[in-house]
């Protein structure tokens, strides 16, 4: 089935394309059809500057399992980082913090 | 002696909904004095290899066709980044796909091949694009629905890009249609198939169903995890028989 599901997140950093580096500014997270992974769906995200053009994209695509692997291990860099007050601040997603933290310990 | 056969299959661009100069895959045979013709309608992921396969197919089957970049406003750049952005602006709004169907219709009746029989089929999303297309685009003859989603589709489900479920253009319908699906499929899920097939019924639409077992979205796709080889070939029997019968046949 194609979803539609997609979710966007500012994003203030890099990433490196086919062009080289450029400055990205949303990560656009979506559940559907991937191009390359040889699953049926997938987790794909999208580093992009929105302001470049299409080509301005970093993609990946991975199973849900891997995506969950990926969410421990940024929480865990975050939390070993110093950052847990950042982890413990974010109020405004108060369904995701307990299960951020959670992982992340 | 093998007849000859041969193809022309190229890039195009094509002036879409409101004029937009849009891109477009064409694949047509060669040395045939007339031929009904078809749109491609792609998938979720855009205007990939394995669409412009497909464009080539029926050309090899002797059917002109043309496969418009429903996302070429969110390019330039390759297919895949290209459908990528169209992605996180929320999809193609229903209106301007229907613009860009129209252009691909009017475009195959210019051919000097054309039988005067244009058919439409489409994947996935595109099933549901060859669907709102049987009841909402003029001049087409026969529409190809594979595993469309979201054509029985929930308030929550319809926005200000696709404000009417295509399930309510049903009594416009215009074309006799086939839909194939598999029943492993969640969208659409076989209740969901029999709830369109209800429909047409309710409203004396000429249609044909074919359900798969062991089959779910998608399988058709050779490139794909949810291939079936057996099902799939039977599927496109079923597709070209229903196109012979309802567009006069392939090309002579």
């Amino acid at each position: 089935m194609c979803t539609w599901i997609c979710e966007k997140a500012p994003v203030v950093g890099s990433g490196k394309g086919a062009q080289g580096w450029f400055a990205i500014n949303s990560a656009n997270v979506a559940y559907d059809h991937p191009v390359h992974a040889p699953l049926d769906h997938a987790i794909l995200i999208d580093f992009v500057n929105s302001t470049m053009g299409p080509s301005a994209r970093v993609a990946v695509e991975m199973d849900p399992q891997s995506a969950m692997g990926l969410v421990r291990a940024i929480l865990t860099a975050l939390n070993e980082g110093a950052l847990q007050p950042m982890l413990e601040g974010i109020t405004e997603m108060p369904d995701l913090a307990a299960p951020a933290l959670a992982l992340a310990r | 002696m093998v007849a000859y056969q041969g193809m022309i299959a190229e890039n195009t661009c094509i002036h879409g909904h409101n004029g937009d100069l849009i891109e477009a895959y064409v694949a047509r045979p060669l040395g045939v004095q007339s031929c009904p013709s078809m749109v491609v309608i792609h998938h979720a992921p855009g205007w990939d290899e394995w669409i412009k396969e497909v464009t080539r197919k029926f050309a090899y089957h002797g059917y002109a066709a043309i496969a418009p970049h429903l996302y070429s406003r969110s390019g330039p750049g390759s297919p895949d980044d290209v459908a990528a952005a169209a992605r996180a602006a929320g999809g193609v709004p229903d209106a301007q796909y229907i613009g860009d169907a129209t252009a691909s219709v009017d475009y195959l009746r210019t051919l000097p091949t054309n039988n005067g029989k244009v058919g439409i089929m489409g994947f996935c999303s595109g099933g549901r694009h060859a669907y709102i297309a049987a009841c909402r685009v003029p001049g087409i003859d026969a529409a190809v629905d594979c595993w469309g989603g979201r054509v029985v589709a929930g308030p929550e489900q319809l926005s200000e890009r696709s404000p009417v479920a295509p399930l309510d253009m049903t009594p416009d319908m215009q074309c006799p249609i086939i839909g194939i699906f598999g029943n492993d499929d969640k969208n659409p899920s076989p209740a969901e198939v029999d709830r369109t097939e209800e429909e047409l019924k309710k409203h004396g639409k000429t249609y044909e169903f074919h359900r798969y077992d062991g089959a779910g979205h998608g399988f058709f796709a050779v490139d794909r995890p949810g291939y079936r080889s057996e099902q799939a070939t039977d599927g496109w029997k079923k597709v070209f028989a229903f196109l012979e019968k309802n567009l006069d046949g392939p090309a002579r």
